[in-house]
């Protein structure tokens, strides 16, 4: 058996009488590529939000790269990566400086930042751009670039938030060979999209509606399940039963 | 520590590559002092006046002769009849005219008092009266000058001091006011709009999930700015100094402090408003009616605060700039020490620990 790096039970997040998220279980493993569905409004982001220790949960525990979400905050926050559906590097900046600061926040040492950020921008194949504001860069280099920095020091878990959202197919494919690849380096990755054929790539699919999690497996089993040809299908029959209207 | 210092030179990053803040924050400065220094003064200077002399006496060519030296009008005698001085004044190229009747110099020096008629356009009262008040001193010295042989009796010869301020120098109000107003727009829209910036981009949920404690984002933020805008004061202070001849009597060191306690303030000002809105935009309008409008108000520099009602004086306490001004113009233009404005900066220290506390509580809780 595998490590569990996520371990969420009865998991419950409510605003006043407004349940966002309902008792939602599961267990994440190592290096697991596990996929975050449902539709807006579903209580993806606050979920997503407790793990990160951005937010309390109201009841039930969970228990993120082996510590507590109540107590333990900082120790989850240098453990885990986080990249949004905005993008989010800083525009003016460089490539290069971009990568620093964000190496400097979680508080590497100034040459491994050095040394790692030479190794990544050789990688990106960002070599000519290195001096270049990130602004002047293609959406899908930013993209990936993003996610770079999100994975620059080396957490356990990576959380991505609707990461592919406005890239062409083209660069989700690459993005999604970034993502597979840091996975088999071992990093978890807890990956939230609208896209269905995203789904697809990951080892494990969880479908939220209305704060509870509805269903939970393979994107295989979960077809063979829902008698569907694909994740689009499975989507949709359970999400067709949601009360709640998107936000 | 460190990664303080990270965030704090990315902080720098952003204002050196942003021309445009660069440009507000240092152009701004020098652009009031311009035009405060040399387009707005409440002095009067350059009044075209009309002067019809039917008199033609040696007095008269002695009084107009006064008044022609003077730097403040600019004389025609062009206009020799009195109905073309109402023309003159519709048309805009008079504002005021003295009328000295035939046989003014007879009866001045037999009949002991001679009538001149001054007509001056009322639609701008406050040139209006500066005018007369100008004649009448040009006048009454003449008549002093006049009497120096038989000399009057009960003579009452005012000497006037305008203390702090003995040329009457302009400028020497406003450029605390400027000051004041400056600072407060550079240090609460730009910090406020830095900060909103990040939530807008996105980059803030980064730093949130990042182990880099919230309370230093908004340290790593403000610390560039209270940089600069230290910067800025010196700059205004430097230009005042060489550009408009204002002389600091005070101790320069307390002004800094000072400074830095009102920079402070603002900051904080800045920070509270960054919290309380998610786009740049608000931000900025926020800090700009809720903190320059007041500011060019209620302080005290434009309009005499005394000359307002109740209410508003009331109000006008609660602007930090206020307190800012009265200790500004008690240090640099009268040169007086802590003692004397010990009030001032304990009532502004209030606000900064008030406006910080909320800031700071408002950020926390955003978290959770």
């Amino acid at each position: 058996m595998a490590e569990k790096v996520i371990e969420c039970r009865e998991l419950t997040k409510q605003f006043g009488d407004f349940i966002a998220v309902n008792k939602i279980s599961f267990d994440v493993m190592k290096g697991e590529i596990f996929g975050f569905l449902g539709a807006n409004g579903a209580g993806k982001t606050t979920a997503m939000r407790i793990l990160c220790g951005l937010s309390y949960p109201s009841s039930g525990t969970a228990a993120v790269a082996g510590f507590d979400v109540y107590k333990q905050q900082e120790s989850i926050k240098r453990n885990i990566g986080y990249m949004s559906q905005k993008f989010s590097l800083y525009e003016n900046l460089t490539v290069t400086e971009n990568i620093e600061f964000f190496g400097g926040v979680y508080g590497l040492p100034m040459q491994e930042i050095r040394r790692r950020s030479n190794d990544l921008i050789r990688t990106l194949g960002l070599t000519a751009e290195a001096k270049k504001l990130v602004g002047a860069l293609p959406l899908g280099w930013k993209q990936k670039l993003a996610f770079s920095v999100a994975i620059f020091h080396r957490p356990r878990i990576v959380f991505l938030d609707e990461p592919t959202g406005g890239v062409d197919p083209v660069t989700r494919r690459q993005f999604w060979d970034m993502i597979y690849e840091a996975a088999a380096s071992g990093i978890t990755i807890f990956v939230t999209t609208h896209y269905m054929d995203e789904a697809e790539y990951c080892n494990r699919v969880t479908v939220m509606v209305d704060g509870k999690v509805e269903a939970l497996d393979t994107p295989a089993r979960l077809k063979q399940q829902y008698q569907a040809d694909n994740m689009d299908e499975v989507f949709y029959r359970l999400a067709r039963g949601a009360k709640r209207s998107a936000d | 520590m460190k990664q303080l210092l990270v965030f704090i030179r990315k902080e720098f990053y952003h204002v050196f590559r942003d021309r445009r803040t660069l440009l507000i924050m240092f152009g701004l400065p020098v652009a009031q002092i311009v035009l405060f220094g040399f387009a707005l003064t409440s002095e009067v200077k350059n009044i075209s006046l009309i002067i019809i002399d039917q008199a033609r006496d040696v007095n008269s060519q002695e009084l107009t002769g006064k008044i022609k030296s003077s730097a403040y009008f600019i004389t025609d005698e062009s206009v020799t009849d009195y109905n073309d001085i109402e023309k003159a004044f519709k048309q805009g190229t008079a504002r005021c005219a003295l009328i000295i009747p035939a046989g003014f110099g007879n009866d001045l020096l037999h009949g002991g008092s001679a009538p001149v008629q001054i007509l001056t356009d009322g639609s701008d009262p406050n040139t209006a009266k500066t005018v007369v008040n100008y004649l009448t001193s040009i006048m009454t010295g003449y008549q002093q000058e006049l009497s120096k042989t038989p000399p009057l009796r009960y003579l009452i010869q005012p000497e006037l001091r305008m203390l702090y301020n003995e040329e009457g120098n302009g400028s020497l109000n406003f450029i605390p006011g400027v000051m004041a107003l400056v600072l407060m727009i550079v240090c609460t829209a730009l910090t406020s709009v830095s900060v909103v910036r990040e939530k807008e981009l996105g980059t803030m949920e980064i730093l949130l999930v990042s182990p880099f404690r919230p309370l230093l984002v908004l340290v790593a933020k403000a610390i560039p700015y209270l940089v600069l805008s230290l910067a800025n004061f010196l700059l205004i202070l430097f230009l005042s100094v060489f550009v408009l001849d204002v002389t600091v009597k005070g101790s320069i060191l307390l002004l800094v402090a000072e400074s830095m306690l009102f920079i402070t303030t603002c900051l904080s000002f800045g920070l509270m408003i960054s919290n309380t809105t998610n786009s740049q935009q608000t931000a900025l309008l926020l800090s700009m009616m809720g903190m320059m409008l007041p500011t060019m108000i209620f302080t005290g520099f434009m309009f005499p605060l005394e000359n307002m009602p109740v209410p508003f004086q009331v109000i006008s306490n609660i602007v930090p700039a206020r307190w800012y001004f009265l200790i500004i113009k008690a240090v640099m233009l009268k040169g007086l020490g802590f003692g004397y404005v010990w009030k001032e900066t304990l009532v502004l220290t209030g606000m900064m620990l008030a406006t910080l506390g909320i800031a700071l509580k408002n950020f926390k809780t955003r978290l959770s």
